[in-house]
């Protein structure tokens, strides 16, 4: 019990973390934040490393190793377009 | 140390990273350093986890990274800046479908394959067999619903609400069902093939609800529901955090997905609707029968450029007030120039931001970024509504919901208690519009119909070029 008591405790703390962060954000930003936010939900590729970490070509690795694919597209995918996003506000304040 | 302590060190410091990239995402000084900080955060993450878990052989994961790699750094090169909402949410699917299939994987490895006799519960322990099938859950309802989501957004399905008759009933028993498979195949099946069949059976109710749920909602909500699907997604990864016991991914899960929910309040509170309004009324269904829909329009008044850009160079203060047809014209480049001839004209010029303008909110902002239109020159809607009256023009492109008096006047209007630009106070309004069609709400505007209203039909684009090369040939010295 005490692994999964600790987790909850994390679970908790965590989501408050992410209450209070968002609290004031100009909607210029909404976007872009959206899409950082969903850059971060790709963490799931830790799992999919743990998943697709086997030699054989078992359901359970396939799955792994498409769960691994999908993860990457939304890691990298989401970063890039966030940077993408927000390199035009870069840009601008220079001038 | 071993190298699991020095993969959890390192997993903490990820996290840290994450808190501090996030709440750098939100300031507009910091969000591009905020972003990178978040890459790093997720490089760390993988790093401890090739640490922490014995690779046993890289050949899928190999695959699995750089076809990632490929098609995400393709896809986010070639995505035009308007179609970034949709973009999202693909990506969000994907995301939640990555968490689902951990999840059966897990389950597969663990259970299935091993032929395990006794219960899930038994052999992996009841936390990581509710987590898991709660993971399946989330994972699927987050990929449909997003898929769907995608394809209101693109126009590749009616953007329209789709109203299943007794739909509440049918969703509220596939959710009871996928749940009560769940905690069946957790606690009290045994032998693989019923546990199989239990999982497919789960997943396939629950990409179902994820469909059903999206279908009914509008697509002027799509924003809205595309940051409660983000929401999920991170919930979804938490929940695989539970099946696999790490906390990197239970604190990164945690935190986008009260995130992702507080954005969606943000979001509906903009458009002053409740968050179950969005979800349980298809739009516009309360107001049926009410005398705010539809309807013929009497007394619109239409000009061409040519007499928009003789008021316009008469005008000492415009405010451009810009909308989804803007992004879908790709006019964000005119209204540049347009402005600036404004500007060499001696007139202030300034761009109204409604919060929910576009498919998303601060989808505007990026867009006339991306025109390197100042960003002090883009002003709130609760900053710019007081200077409306002292205004001379207003060039209204391609919104419409969002500039309609009825959702201040008319009590039957769906619209009704929407926050709006209020652009009717303005000396004159131009409305750029390619015809008199409804706006996604599917609501008149009555602001059409005001006698300080004057309609330009026409692409946003041509009709803004227009306006620029007239402004030019009336005002010698703009040419040059």
């Amino acid at each position: 019990m005490g692994e999964l008591l600790i987790g909850i405790y994390v679970l908790v703390l965590s989501s408050f973390v992410g209450f209070e962060i968002i609290n004031k954000v100009p909607p210029t930003l909404h976007t872009p934040l959206m899409s950082g936010a969903n850059a971060i939900s790709g963490i799931t590729i830790v799992g999919a490393l743990y998943a697709a970490r086997h030699a054989e070509a078992k359901i359970s690795v396939i799955l792994g190793c498409v769960a691994l694919a999908m993860a990457t597209i939304n890691v990298v995918g989401g970063f890039m377009v966030t940077n993408r996003m927000l390199a035009m506000f870069g840009s601008k304040k220079k001038k | 140390m071993t190298a699991q302590d020095v993969a959890q060190l390192i997993y903490l410091l990820s996290a840290v990273l994450f808190v501090v990239g996030l709440k750098r995402l939100t300031k507009v000084r910091t969000a591009q350093a905020g972003n990178m900080i978040a890459g790093v955060a997720m490089l760390l993450a993988v790093v401890g986890a090739l640490l922490e878990y014995q690779i046993f052989s890289y050949q899928w994961i190999a695959i699995g990274i750089i076809a990632g790699t490929v098609i995400g750094a393709f896809a986010a090169q070639r995505v035009p800046m308007t179609e970034m909402p949709e973009m999202v949410a693909i990506f969000n699917g994907v995301g939640g479908a990555a968490s689902g299939c951990v999840a059966l994987s897990v389950l597969w490895g663990e259970i299935i394959e091993k032929s395990v006799t006794g219960t899930m519960a038994a052999a992996m322990g009841g936390d990581a067999a509710v987590t898991l099938f709660l993971s399946i859950i989330i994972g699927m309802v987050t990929l449909t619903g997003s898929v769907v989501a995608y394809l209101k957004l693109s126009g590749k399905i009616s953007g329209s609400p789709i109203l299943l008759p007794g739909r509440h009933l049918i969703n509220a028993l596939l959710l009871v069902g996928s749940l009560a498979a769940g905690g069946y195949m957790a606690f009290a099946s045994s032998g693989t093939d019923q546990t199989v069949t239990l999982a497919l059976g789960l997943s396939g109710a629950a990409a179902l609800l994820g469909v059903l749920l999206v279908i009914p909602i509008g697509g002027a909500d799509m924003p809205v529901v595309i940051s409660l699907l983000n929401s999920y997604s991170g919930v979804a990864a938490s929940a695989t955090g539970f099946v696999i016991g790490n906390k990197v991914l239970i604190i990164s899960g945690a935190m986008v997905g009260a995130a992702g929910l507080i954005l969606t309040q943000i979001m509906c509170v903009a458009m002053n609707r409740s968050l179950a309004n969005v979800i349980f009324g298809g739009f516009g269904e309360e107001g049926g029968g009410g005398g705010g829909k539809g309807g013929e329009y009497e007394n619109v008044t239409s000009c061409g450029p040519e007499e928009a850009a003789m008021i316009l160079e008469n005008a000492s203060s415009v405010i451009v007030v810009p909308g989804y047809g803007l992004a879908v014209a790709q006019a964000q480049h005119a209204v540049r120039e347009l402005g600036d001839l404004l500007e060499k004209n001696g007139a202030e010029v300034r761009y109204a931001i409604h919060p929910v303008a576009g498919r998303m909110p601060g989808h505007m902002n990026v867009l006339l970024a991306e025109a390197d239109i100042p960003y002090e020159q883009l002003v709130e809607m609760d900053d710019i509504n007081p200077e409306f009256a002292q205004t001379d023009v207003v060039i209204v492109i391609g919104a419409n919901d969002v500039v309609n008096p009825a959702s201040l006047t008319d009590k039957e209007s769906p619209i009704y208690g929407m926050p709006i630009l209020e652009v009717h106070h303005a000396q004159t309004v131009f409305v750029i519009k390619r015809g008199l069609g409804s706006g996604f709400a599917g609501v008149k505007n009555v602001l059409f119909e005001r006698d300080n209203t004057m309609m330009v039909f026409g692409d946003a684009k041509k009709v803004i070029q227009g306006l620029a090369s007239e402004l030019k040939e009336t005002v010698p010295g703009l040419a040059a």
